[in-house]
C-alpha cells in the first residue's frame, strides 16, 4: 500500500533513495510522525518499496570485492573487535560463560597482540558471572533481555526482565520486538514497547532486534528499522539467531541504508549489528564492505557495528595465525566454543 | 550411419563431440578449481586428451575442511561397514571398466590389453583392502600381558585427514595402492593427482561419488604437484602425508614443512614403483597412518595381598 507522503518530512524520507537527502531535519520533526497510530502507520507506509532484485544484486556485488594482505589482516582485527561474543543455550553453566569472558579479554593466548572482542553476549541470569569474568578491561557486558527470544511476554514481565539484567551490571541490552504486533500491523504496540524499554534501560546501550528471517518481506524490515530508530534504539539488529533465516548480506544492506538516510535527516547515528550465520572470514570482509560502501567509515567502528556470532571468532583467529605463520591453521589451535 | 535416427541429426551428417569437462572432487561435490585454472594433459604420446583443473592452495584448504568434517563419521563407522562401502567401490569400478581401460591407456601409454590388466588389478586390490578393514585391528592390536591386575588392550585409530600425493607414473593402480589403504583404516583424505596423468584419479572420483562413500572421505586435486603439496604439508589440521608420488627433492622439503605440528609422514617407500605396485601390497600401508591407543582396566580380582580396592 502507496500513501501519499502526509509530510514534507515524508517526502523526503521516500527521495532518500534516489537523491542525496535536502538541508537536515530536525529530530523534532519525527515527533508528528509518532503522535498516533494511524500518522505512523502512514509514515511507515509511504517510505519507498525495496527493489528486492535491486538490493539482493547490490548486495551480491560488494561481496565480489577482493580484499587481501594487509587489507585483510586490519579487517581480520577490526572484524575480531566488533564481535558479540555470544552464547545462548539453555544449557549455558557460569563455567562456560567465565570461559567465553576469557576468550573475549584474550581470543588468542598465543598472540597477545590480537584485539579483544566488543563484547559478550549472555542471558539476564548470568550477566553477573559474565561481568566479573571480564573486569578490568573495556570488554562490554550485553544481556539479551523481554523474553527473548519470542518476545511473548506481557509488558511488566519484559520490563522486569530488562531491569534484572541492568541491575546486574549490563552494559548493553538486545531487545527483541513484538513480531506478532507488527505482522498485525499494530505499529503503535511495538513502538511504544520499544519506548518503554529504552527508558528502563536508562544507561545501556539499546539493540532491538527485528528477527528479520520473520518479517516475510524487506519492506517490512525496512519499516521495523524505522520504527526501531524513531523510537531511540541505540542499536538495530538483524535476528536472535534462533530461526532459520538469520542474518543476510541483502537485510544487513538494507538496515545500513537505514542508518545512513536517518542520520542525513537527523543527525543522530544509530549502530547496526547482523547476527547469526556469520561463520567465516570472508563473510564477515564481505559485511564490513558493505558497511564501508553504503553507511560510510562512521560505522567502521564497534561503538556502531557489531557481529553478532561466536564460531565467526574461531574461523578469524585461525585467518589471523595464517596470515602470521604463512601456514593454515587448524581448529585443534583454537578453543571449542 | 546407425545413430542417426536415435540422436535426431541429418543422415550423413557429421556428429559433434560431445567432451569431458574433468573437475575436481572435493567434500562430495564435482567444483572447479577456485583459480579458474585449467590445464592441458597429454596421453603419453603427447596428443591432446582433455584440459584438466589446475587447483590452487585455495582448492586445498577447501578440501582439508571437507576432509576434516568427514572424519568424524568415516571414523565412527564401525569397520564392518566400511569394508561394504570399500567393496561397493569395486563393483562401480568394474562397471565402468571399459571407461577406466581406455584412460589408462592413455595417460600411461599402454596397449589395450594390458591396461585392462591394470583395471583388473586396481578393482582386486579394492576389494583386498575393502577386507582388511575389519581384521586390522586384530592383526596390530591385542591383549597386553601385563604385571599387575589389569586388563591391558591396544586397539588401532585412524591417525585422521592425511594427505595423499599420489605416484606420477602409475596414475590409477599406483593411486589405488595408497588411496584406499589411508581410507580403509578410517583416516580421510586429500589426495593429489599425478600431474601430468591426473585423468584416472578425476574419473575415480565420479566413481566414489556413487559408491556410499560419504563426501569428504576422500578428495581429489589435480594440478601442479609442488603447488599443492607445499601448503599441505604445511597446513596445521592435516595430521599425515604420505609422500608416494613426490621426488626426492621435493620428499625432503615437504618432510621438513611437515614436521610443525609432527605430522606421521610416510616417506617414498622403495616398492613404490609401477612393477611393484602389481605386486602383492602387505599391510605396511594400511598401519602407516594407524595410531595406537592402550587402555589399562582393573579386572575387579583381589590383589595378591589380599587387598581390595
Amino acid at each position: 500500500m502507496r500513501t501519499t507522503p502526509p509530510t514534507k518530512t515524508d517526502a523526503a524520507t521516500a527521495a532518500s533513495n534516489a537523491a542525496p537527502p535536502p538541508a537536515k531535519a530536525a529530530p523534532g520533526d519525527f515527533a508528528d510522525v509518532t503522535a498516533s497510530a494511524a500518522t505512523l502507520r502512514r509514515f511507515l507506509h509511504g517510505l519507498p518499496g525495496v527493489d528486492a532484485v535491486g538490493l539482493e544484486a547490490r548486495a551480491a556485488a560488494l561481496g565480489t570485492r577482493s580484499i587481501k594482505t594487509t587489507a585483510k589482516a586490519y579487517a581480520i582485527d577490526l572484524a575480531i573487535s566488533m564481535i558479540d561474543l555470544t552464547t545462548l543455550e539453555g544449557a549455558d553453566t557460569a563455567g562456560k560463560v567465565r570461559a567465553l569472558g576469557a576468550k573475549a579479554v584474550h581470543p588468542d593466548p598465543t598472540d597477545r597482540t590480537t584485539p579483544r572482542t566488543a563484547a559478550v553476549c549472555v542471558y539476564p541470569d548470568m550477566v553477573a558471572t559474565a561481568k566479573e569474568a571480564v573486569a578490568g578491561t573495556d570488554v562490554k557486558v550485553a544481556s539479551v533481555a523481554t523474553a527473548f527470544p519470542a518476545g511473548r511476554a506481557a509488558l511488566d514481565v519484559k520490563l522486569a526482565d530488562v531491569r534484572d539484567a541492568v541491575a546486574a551490571g549490563a552494559d548493553e541490552i538486545d531487545m527483541v520486538i513484538d513480531r506478532g504486533a507488527f505482522l498485525a500491523g499494530d505499529y503503535m504496540k511495538v513502538y511504544e514497547e520499544i519506548v518503554a524499554v529504552k527508558e528502563t534501560s536508562g544507561q545501556a546501550r539499546l539493540k532491538v532486534i527485528f528477527e528479520t528471517g520473520e518479517l516475510s518481506t524487506y519492506d517490512n524490515i525496512r519499516r521495523a528499522s524505522w520504527i526501531g530508530m524513531l523510537a531511540g534504539a541505540d542499536f538495530i539488529k538483524t535476528s536472535t539467531g534462533k530461526v532459520g533465516v538469520n542474518a543476510t548480506p541483502a537485510n544487513t544492506l538494507l538496515m545500513l541504508e537505514a542508518v545512513r538516510d536517518f542520520r542525513a535527516q537527523t543527525g543522530v547515528q544509530v549502530g547496526v549489528k547482523p547476527a547469526g550465520g556469520i561463520r567465516t572470514t570472508k563473510d564477515a570482509v564481505k559485511f564490513l564492505v558493505l558497511v564501508n560502501e553504503t553507511a560510510g567509515a562512521d560505522w567502521l567502528d564497534n561503538h556502531w557495528f557489531r557481529f553478532g556470532a561466536s564460531s565467526l571468532l574461531n574461523d578469524l583467529l585461525m585467518q589471523r595465525q595464517k596470515l602470521a605463520t604463512g601456514r593454515y591453521s587448524g581448529p585443534d589451535y583454537v578453543t571449542v566454543d | 550411419m546407425s545413430k542417426e535416427s536415435l540422436g535426431g541429426s541429418a543422415a550423413g551428417a557429421t556428429r559433434l563431440s560431445v567432451f569431458k569437462t574433468y573437475k575436481l572432487y572435493v567434500g562430495g561435490k564435482f567444483p572447479r578449481s577456485e583459480s579458474g585454472r585449467v590445464y592441458e594433459v597429454t596421453d603419453a604420446k603427447g596428443k591432446w586428451l582433455a584440459n584438466a583443473p589446475q587447483s590452487s592452495r585455495k582448492d586445498a584448504r577447501d578440501a582439508v575442511v571437507a576432509a576434516r568434517k568427514a572424519f568424524g563419521g568415516w571414523s565412527g563407522a564401525t569397520a564392518y561397514n566400511r569394508g561394504q562401502v570399500l567393496y561397493r567401490v569395486a563393483e562401480m569400478l568394474e562397471g565402468r571398466r571399459d571407461q577406466f581401460v581406455r584412460e589408462v591407456a592413455d595417460a600411461d601409454g599402454l596397449s589395450k590389453s594390458k591396461a585392462a590388466a591394470v583395471v583388473d588389478a586396481t578393482v582386486d586390490r579394492w576389494v583386498w583392502y575393502a577386507g582388511w578393514t575389519d581384521k586390522i585391528a586384530q592383526v596390530v592390536g591385542g591383549a597386553n600381558p601385563v604385571a599387575g591386575p589389569f586388563f591391558n588392550l591396544s586397539t588401532p585409530e585412524p591417525t585422521g585427514v592425511v594427505t595423499v600425493v599420489a605416484p606420477q607414473e602409475s596414475s590409477f593402480l599406483g593411486l589405488v595402492s595408497v588411496v584406499a589403504p589411508v581410507i580403509a583404516a578410517g583416516n580421510t583424505a586429500v589426495v593429489i593427482a599425478s600431474e601430468k596423468a591426473p585423468l584416472p584419479a578425476l574419473s575415480l572420483g565420479e566413481v566414489l561419488a556413487t559408491s556410499d562413500v560419504p563426501g569428504g572421505v576422500v578428495n581429489v586435486l589435480s594440478g601442479n604437484t609442488r603447488e599443492l603439496a607445499l601448503p599441505l604439508a604445511a597446513h596445521q589440521d592435516v595430521n599425515g602425508i604420505d609422500l608416494a608420488g613426490a621426488g626426492a627433492d621435493l620428499a625432503k622439503e615437504l618432510e621438513i614443512a611437515a614436521a610443525d605440528n609432527l605430522k606421521r609422514v610416510l616417506r617414498p617407500q622403495a616398492v613404490d614403483t609401477d612393477a611393484d605396485f602389481a605386486a602383492s601390497p602387505g599391510t605396511h600401508r594400511l598401519t602407516a597412518f594407524l595410531e595406537t591407543k592402550t587402555v589399562w582396566h582393573p579386572t575387579g580380582s583381589l590383589g595378591a595381598s589380599g587387598g581390595s580396592y
